[in-house]
Parts: structure tokens; sequence; C-alpha cells
């Protein structure tokens, strides 16, 4: 492999696996904020434990997000530094203001509600968290606008061949951050949906499976309690039976939201990356129809040998007008606009080593963008879907014994995240071989672009390359692996393994920790075991 | 001079100095986990002292590298891809480092910790080295050819320099460490800490003093020079407290000679952000690495506003932890069995009998009442 390819594999493997805590993190944050303040509003002993159990969990995941997060942060100079002199007027700066902005805020404030139980009063600690949520709302906010300028850029001027910021305003409004931060946001909803709503089946079953709740002839659940296990007691059911409602909820609400943003996304794309859209329908020629299936070599970049096997005519000029007939351009005519506009070769530059000259293929891998389309659609879609079950099922407050079921929707937990990965590698590999995608609006800003294989360091070898993508992968897969364990093992433990405090007041009842969130002197999180 | 280049050479310069003074001393908890603690105890009261905050120390090293971007393109772009080796390494340091800190409690095993607490002292100590190299080498130079890429493979930028650069933070952030836990801590911890303070400061202080001399003979000014006999005299100062029992003072005299230091160092290197050690025309420097004004203005107003913020809420995080940390605040290790009724057969469940760390300690309420 060469630099290039290396460098490419290295970006989207990091990249990915960063956003795989990423929408958990934002997800779960807002989550467990609001439940907290649902215990701060009610007292009820069943949310401080709630925001125990689902904390902890967001916490084990957060550290992964920032650990690799700050290879995220280096990579752009270290692997493509002609890329970072390219952009660093424009790109920069979201970069530097997601740092001072969210970063900051994030991390200060998540430490002093970790630690700030005891500390702060009761507002002030609830205070703390959402001040940490809404700081990772902005961080998304940032990289979005910087992401969205390489998709669309806009606010620039070309002076000495490089793009200048003229109108920050332009950088930071771009229609097309507008569309994909609500648009992600949402996505990572979708996972903490899914996350309660497996996580709370799991012990909903549990309960049920060791014999703990009994289910009424009439499908009614009575809650019992299991003296010797702590947290197992009935306010246990309350936890669970809730997390699953709202997990559900907010995955249908998720799943609504991606729609209707992603609707517009498309119509954006539409306009300004049509040769995305194209390839996300492996649509060769000019056409209405929006392919379920198709079939042929997707992977070959002339599309002659693609057949559709299914179509529904109209859908796609209802994605990208909003209409039933506007024809939109395929595969076929877009190419020979781009290979005019945008020339046939890569320049002649010795930077560029062997890549010099090299021909430009315009036509993104189809079976990538094609595939990838329809797996964020169709995992989301399938997990929403799977939430309003999960309601229906759960109506009388029991899950069903059967283990397979219960599989099920821990696995199910996967779904949104492949549906958040899929996203990103079709939106990111359906913009090669432009690591900055031209912006084909009419008002003159056309020539700022920049081919992906101009943007590597030119100074960094294929082999220094590929020792950190083995060394980094490695390290992500057992990190990945340990992160794993972990969750189980705190999922397995239940509340208790949050809140140690009921190891030794399980007999009791409940009036234990309904203390009301007033008073903060007292051992909300204290040890005493 | 242009006027928001410079600013923004001097914003730098103070994102690294406040980078070095915070997590200074995190990173120095981090390497005293194996060399100064001496039981599991210990290293909790150590972790302890910067649960809270570490994380946010680290965003100064986000933030530095961010505004380099931001502001000096090309200095990000070629300072980067010129050390990506040694970067790397710094990455995969500060990975463990972070995971370390969050998982080391969460299973109660003497293997897990001790593992976890090898991570926390060696990834502390190589990314503290990792960082002084490469801030020593933009400061010295590097091997750059006119468009700022490193020529001469792989190892090229290696030298007498970057080993003392590296040392020379380490070093610092051991000396700093001693001195946060001395002021931090109580009990048996805190007098070990000023003791071995008092030993160590006087010769670990002397590489980042050489760092800082070698740069001033490069290309150094009478303000500079004077900035590193300001130095020094902040030293004996921090020593002199130190042995005095007045701990924040001593702490803050560090300071001072911290903030003397790179402000020699960045001031000397001034304009130049990269020498090339290749041909001095392709020095890299404030006028011809820099962002536009229009960008270097707005990022001016954002920084104006946001960086007094952020320093104020971190202040009053230090404030709302400010309590000593000493052994008997903490807490006992907490074992816990999943929530599984006795009678399953826990064969299907691999993990099931593993006791787990109740409280970890990453997630303790720092002592307090
Ligand atoms: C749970 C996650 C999830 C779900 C259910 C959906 N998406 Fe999505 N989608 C993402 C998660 C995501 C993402 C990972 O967040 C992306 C990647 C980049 C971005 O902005 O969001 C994305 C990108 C993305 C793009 C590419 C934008 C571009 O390249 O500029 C389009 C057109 C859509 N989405 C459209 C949709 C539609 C029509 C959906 C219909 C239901 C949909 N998405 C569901
Ligand atoms: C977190 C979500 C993101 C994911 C999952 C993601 C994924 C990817 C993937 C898979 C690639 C490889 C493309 C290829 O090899 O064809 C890539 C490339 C790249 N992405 Fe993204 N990306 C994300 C966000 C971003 C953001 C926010 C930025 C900018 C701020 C960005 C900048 C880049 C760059 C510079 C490349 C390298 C050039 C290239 O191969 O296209 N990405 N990304
Ligand atoms: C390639 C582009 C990206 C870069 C350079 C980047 C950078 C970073 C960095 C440095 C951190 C660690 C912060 C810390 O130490 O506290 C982080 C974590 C995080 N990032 Fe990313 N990130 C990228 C992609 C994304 C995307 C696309 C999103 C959201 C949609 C996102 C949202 C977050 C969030 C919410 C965290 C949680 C942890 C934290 O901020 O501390 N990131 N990222």
């Amino acid at each position: 492999m060469d630099a290039l390819e290396i460098a490419r594999w290295q970006f989207g493997i990091t990249t990915v696996y960063h956003f795989m805590m990423v929408p958990l993190t934002i997800g779960l944050g807002l989550v467990v904020a609001v439940i907290q303040t649902l215990w701060y509003r009610t007292g009820k002993a069943e949310y401080l434990r709630m925001t125990k159990f689902w904390g902890k969990l967001f916490l084990i995941n957060f550290i992964m997000g920032v650990a690799t997060g700050i290879v995220q942060e280096f990579q752009f100079g270290m692997a493509w530094s002609e890329y970072s002199r390219f952009v660093g007027d424009v790109f920069g700066a979201p970069l530097a203001l997601e740092a001072l902005l969210a970063f900051f805020v994030e991390s200060t404030f998540l430490g002093l509600w970790i630690f700030g139980w005891k500390q702060l009063k009761a507002g002030i600690h609830l205070a703390c968290l959402w001040v940490a949520v809404i700081g990772s709302v902005f961080s998304a906010y940032f990289i979005i606008v910087a992401n969205s300028w390489m998709q669309h850029p806009v606010g620039v001027e070309m002076v000495n061949g490089r793009p200048v910021m003229t109108d920050a305003w332009a950088v930071f409004t771009n229609n097309t951050a507008l569309v994909a931060v609500p648009h992600t946001l949402f996505g990572a909803l979708g996972v903490a949906g899914a996350f309660l709503l497996g996580i709370a089946w799991y012990h909903l079953w549990r309960r049920r499976h060791d014999g703990i709740d009994t289910v009424t002839g009439a499908g009614r659940l009575i809650p019992g309690e299991a003296p010797d296990v702590p947290g197992r007691d009935r306010g246990d059911y309350t936890v669970w039976i809730r997390s699953l409602r709202i997990g559900a909820v907010v995955a249908m609400i998720s799943f609504a939201g991606t729609a209707l943003t992603g609707d517009l996304q498309g119509k954006l794309m539409f306009e300004q990356q049509p040769m995305k859209m194209a390839a996300a329908e492996a649509a060769c020629h000019d056409g209405t129809g929006f392919s379920v299936l198709s079939v042929g070599n997707l992977g070959s970049t002339s599309c002659d040998d693609i057949v559709a096997v299914i179509e529904v005519p109209g859908i796609l000029s209802f994605l990208a007008k909003g209409d039933f007939t506007t024809e939109v351009k395929g595969v076929n005519s877009l190419l020979g606009e781009y290979k005019e506009k945008y020339g046939t070769n890569l320049p002649d530059n010795p930077l560029y080593g062997e890549r010099a000259g090299q021909e430009i293929q315009y036509v993104p891998v189809m079976e990538v963008t094609y595939w990838g389309f329809r797996m964020m659609i169709g995992f989301g879609g399938i997990a929403a879907f799977a939430a309003l079950l999960a309601l229906w099922v759960t109506r009388k407050g029991a899950v069903p014994q059967s283990p397979w079921l219960m599989r099920l929707a821990v696995f199910g937990i996967l779904a949104p995240f492949g549906a958040n990965a899929a996203g990103w590698i079709f939106t990111e590999m359906g913009r090669q071989p432009f690591v900055v995608a031209p912006n084909p609006d009419p008002s003159g800003i056309d020539q700022v672009f920049m081919f992906t294989a101009a943007a590597v360091s030119p100074g960094v070898s294929a082999a220094e390359l590929m020792s950190s993508l083995v060394v980094l992968t490695a390290i992500y897969a057992v990190l990945l692996v340990v992160e794993v364990r972990l969750l189980v093992k705190y999922v397995r433990g239940g509340v208790a393994s949050a809140m140690p405090e009921l190891a030794h007041t399980a007999k009791k009842s409940d009036t234990d920790d309904t203390q009301g969130p007033g008073k903060s002197g007292d051992d909300v999180l204290a040890f005493a075991y | 001079m242009e006027l928001l280049p410079t600013i923004w050479f001097v914003a730098i310069a103070v994102l690294w100095t406040g980078y070095l003074f915070l997590e200074g001393f995190d990173l120095g908890i981090g390497m005293l986990m194996k060399l100064f603690a001496r039981n599991d105890t210990d290293r909790r009261v150590l972790l302890n002292t910067i649960g809270p905050v570490w994380d946010g120390n680290e965003v100064w090293l986000l933030t530095a590298a961010g505004a380099t971007f931001a502001a000096f393109p090309l200095w990000y772009a070629s300072l980067f891809s010129a050390l990506y080796l040694p970067l790397l390494v710094v990455l995969v340091a500060l990975i463990f480092r972070a995971v370390a800190f969050e998982y080391r409690g969460k299973v109660d095993s003497e293997r897990w910790r001790t593992s976890w607490d090898w991570a926390i002292a060696i990834g502390s100590f190589t990314a503290a080295f990792g960082i002084g190299a490469a801030l020593a080498l933009t400061t010295t130079g590097l091997p750059l050819d006119s468009n700022g890429d490193r020529t001469g493979g792989a190892f090229a930028w290696f030298n007498g320099y970057a080993v003392l650069g590296g040392l020379a933070v380490v070093a610092f952030a051991f000396v700093q460490a001693l001195a946060f836990l001395a002021l931090k801590t109580d009990g048996e911890i805190r007098h070990r800490a000023r003791a071995w303070f008092l030993v160590a400061a006087p010769v670990a202080l002397l590489p980042l003093i050489a760092w800082s001399v070698a740069v001033q003979l490069l290309h150094g000014e009478t303000w500079t020079w004077l900035l590193v006999a300001v130095g020094a005299v902040a030293v004996v100062l921090a020593l002199r407290f130190g042995r005095a029992g007045a701990e924040g003072r001593s702490f803050a005299f560090l300071g001072v000679f911290l903030v003397a230091m790179t402000g020699s160092i960045f001031g000397a290197a001034f304009p130049v952000v990269i020498p090339s050690t290749v041909d001095p025309a392709f020095n890299l420097t404030i006028s011809n690495a820099s962002s536009s004004d229009y960008t270097l203005g707005l990022m001016s107003i954002v920084a104006a506003v946001g960086l007094p913020l952020v320093i104020a809420y971190q202040a009053w995080t230090y404030w709302v932890f400010r309590r000593r940390v000493s052994a008997s605040h903490i807490p006992p290790v907490h074992s816990f069995l999943p929530a599984f009724v006795s009678k399953t057969p826990a064969s299907n469940e691999p993990v099931s009998n593993e006791p787990v760390s109740n409280e970890p300690v990453s997630n303790q309420t720092a002592p307090g009442s």
C-alpha cells in the first residue's frame, strides 16, 4: 500500500472508532441529565438509582471518547500536512474553538459532577452535568462545522492558491452543518435509546428468570424482591421498566429526527455533491427512481454492469428535490462535467510523489456509498421499529421469558452504532476523490477544492504511516475489549454496582435512598461498606 | 512586526505554559505512582488529588495544538508531520494514561490495578518526555525543506536538544508534582513529599534551565537572559519557602520559575516558530506560517472572552476541591457480585464470579467533611 492508502485507512479506522464512543457520550449524557433533573424535581428513589447506574456506564464510555479524540486532534498535522497547510486558515478555527469552548467545559464540569456529589449543592451539582452535556453538543457542532466545510466550502476566497476565510458567519452557519448537526445529534440519541432499552430488557428478563418478579394470569407483573442480592428490591423493578420505556421513546424520536433532517441533507447533497448522491443510488443514468436493490459489480467505477432489480419510481426525485418528476443526474452524465470542471489528472507536482500526474477517479466506490446509505437508514429504522414493538410487548410491565428475545434486545444495541458508522463512511467516502469537495455554487467559489491524493504528508514515509496504523489499530482493538468487558460487568452488577450503599440496605425498604436531593451533606455516594 | 501573528505567538506560548504548569503536576503524579507511593492507599491518595482536574488540564494540550493549527497552520503541519513517530508515542502514552485513570479502580484485582498503575507511570513519563522533546525541537530547529517537510528520514529530528527538552519536562513535572502533593495532601505523604521536593528540586530543575540557556545561546536577547535570571531566583525562593513549610508559596514560585523559563525560551525563539537546520531561508516564522489577519482577528476576539472564562471556572474547580487528601479519607475497596440469585447456574456467565470493585477510585467523592 502506498502512503495515501495507509493514511486513509488510518483516518477511517480511528475516526469511525472515535465515533463509536462519541454518540453514546452525547446521547447517554443527555439522558442522564434529564433523569437527574427528574430526581432533583421529584426526589424519587428510582431516578437517583437510574442516574447512578447509567451515569457509571456513561463514564466508562466517556473516557474512551477522550482518549481517542486526542489522536484525532493530532492526526491532521501528522498524516495530512498538505491538507492542514491548505485548509488551516478556515478549518483550524472551528477546531481551536472546539477545544477552547467545548472540551474545556466538558472535561472541567464533568470532573465537578463526578467528584462533586458531596461538595456541591444538589442544584449546582446537577447544573454541572447540564453544562458538560451542553459542552458535548457544542463540540459536535464545532467539529461538524469543520467537516461540513470539507463537504461544502463557503465563506472563503482563494489567495495564493489557498482558501482564506473572508466570512466567518458563512462558515459557522454553513447550511450543510446546520442540518448535519441535528442529524448527528438525533443519531446519537438513537444509540442511547437502544442502549437503555437493551440493558433494561436484560434486567427485567433476569428478574423474571430468577423468580423475583412473577406474572399473573392476566399478564400483569407483580414485582418481588430477592433479599440477598444487593439492589434487587421492588424499587429495582421500577428502575428497569422506566429505563426501558425512556429508551424506547428516545429511540423512536431519534429515528423520526434523523429521517426528517436526513431528508434535508439529501436535498443539499443533491445540489452540493451530485456525484455522491448518484453514487449513493448507484444510478448510472439520469432518472427518478430510488433503487431498493441493485446488483452487479458495484465495485466497478464504470457503472455499465449495474442493474436495478427493484426500483421505486419517483422516490429519488423526492429525496433530491421534493417532487416525483425531476430527473436526477446519473453518474454517466456527471462524470463528463466533473472532468471538464476539475481536470482529468492530479497536477504534476513532485510533492505528490508517485501520485503526481495520476488520473483522477471521480466515481466513489459505489459498493460503499450504495450500501452505506442503506445500512444507515436500515439499521436506524430497524432499531426504531424494534423499540415500538418493545413498548407494545411490555405494555403490561413484563418482558417475555424468552432468552432469545432478551439476546436480541441486547445485541440490538449495536444497530444504531452500525447506522452511525455507515452514515459517516458514506459521507466521507462518498466525497472522494476530494478531501475538500468543490462547491458548485454559481456565485463563484467553485475552484476551492482539494484532491485527497494531494493531502497526505509529503515528508512522512509509508513505513511510518504503517507503523502508526498497526499500533493504533492494535491498541484500539484491545481497549475495545476492555471497555466492553467493563460495561458488561457493571451491567450485570445492576444498580448496586454503581451504588454500594444498596449492598447493605438491601433488606430495608426504599426510604434509605429517598432522601431528597436537598440533603447534599449525606452519604449519597459515600462509601460505607 | 505584524501585530496579530505576534499576539498569537504569545497566546500559544501562554497555552503551552498553562499546559506545562497544570498538567506538569498531574504528569508528575503519574510518574510518582510507582516511584513514591508505597501501597495502594498511597496511590489512591495521589490519584484523588488530581481526579477531578486532570482531564481539564489535558485540554490545555488540545487547545495549544488546535490554536497552533488555526493561527499558524504551517507550523502545525510541519511540526506534527516532522515528529511523526515521537508524537505517535505521545499519543499512545496519553491514551493509556487517560484510560488507566478511569479504569484502574473498576475491577478489584491486584493484577488489574498494577497493570494500570504501570500504564499511568510509563504513560505519564513518556508523554512528558515526548512533549518536552517536541517543544525543544520547535525552538532549536528541525531539518525542514522549502515546503516545510522533514528531510532525512523518520529519525532525522533526533538530537541532543530533543533529549534535553524531554528530560527538562520530565524532571520539572516530577518536582512540580512533589510540590503539589505537599500542598494537597495531609499526613505522612505530605511530609514525605516535602522532603523529596527539597532534595529533588535543586537537581531536577537544572535541565529546564539548561534548555533555556541553550536557546539563549542560539538566539537570546537581553530581556530573555533577564528572564533566565528571574527563573533562577524563583527556584531559590521556591526552595526557601518549601523549607519553611510555606507550601502554597513554594508552589507559586515554582510557577513563576516555569513562566520565566517558557517566556525566555519562546521569547528568544521569536519570531521564528521552527528554525530549519537545512537552510535558514526555509525557517518558518510568525509571518510566513500564520493564518490571515481575518482569521487571527476572529480567534483573538473569541480567545479574549473564552480564555479568561476557562481560567475562572478551572480556578473554581480547584477551590471546590481545595481540601487536602489523606489516607484516612480513602474508603476501602468494595467488591460486589453480579445481581443474580445465587441458585442460578453460573456456567453461562463467564465473568460472573469475579468480584468487581464497587467504588472505583476515580469516582469517589473526594474526601470531605
Ligand atoms: C442512528 C443514526 C442515523 C440514522 C437512523 C440515519 N442517519 Fe443519516 N447519518 C448519520 C446517522 C444516521 C450520521 C452518522 O450522523 C451522518 C454522517 C455524517 C452526518 O452528518 O451524519 C449521516 C449522514 C447522512 C447523509 C449524508 C450527508 C452528506 O454526505 O452530506 C444523508 C443524506 C443522510 N444521513 C440521510 C439520512 C436519511 C434520509 C435517513 C432516514 C431515515 C437517515 N439519514 C438516518
Ligand atoms: C466522527 C465522524 C467521522 C467519521 C466516522 C469519518 C470517517 C472517515 C472515513 C471512513 C474516512 C476515510 C475515507 C476514505 O478513505 O475514502 C475519512 C476521511 C477523512 N475525514 Fe472523516 N469522518 C468523520 C468526521 C470527520 C470530521 C469531523 C472531519 C474534519 C473535521 C473529517 C475529516 C476527514 C479527513 C481529513 C479525511 C482524510 C482524507 C480522506 O481519505 O478522505 N472527518 N473520514
Ligand atoms: C475528526 C474529527 C474529530 C476531532 C479532531 C475530534 C477531537 C476530539 C478530541 C480531542 C476529544 C477529546 C476531548 C477531551 O479530552 O476532553 C474528542 C472527544 C469527543 N468528541 Fe471528537 N473529534 C472528532 C470527531 C467528532 C465528531 C464528528 C463529534 C460529534 C458529532 C465529536 C464529538 C466529541 C465528543 C462528544 C467527545 C466526548 C469526549 C470529550 O469531548 O471530552 N467528535 N474529540
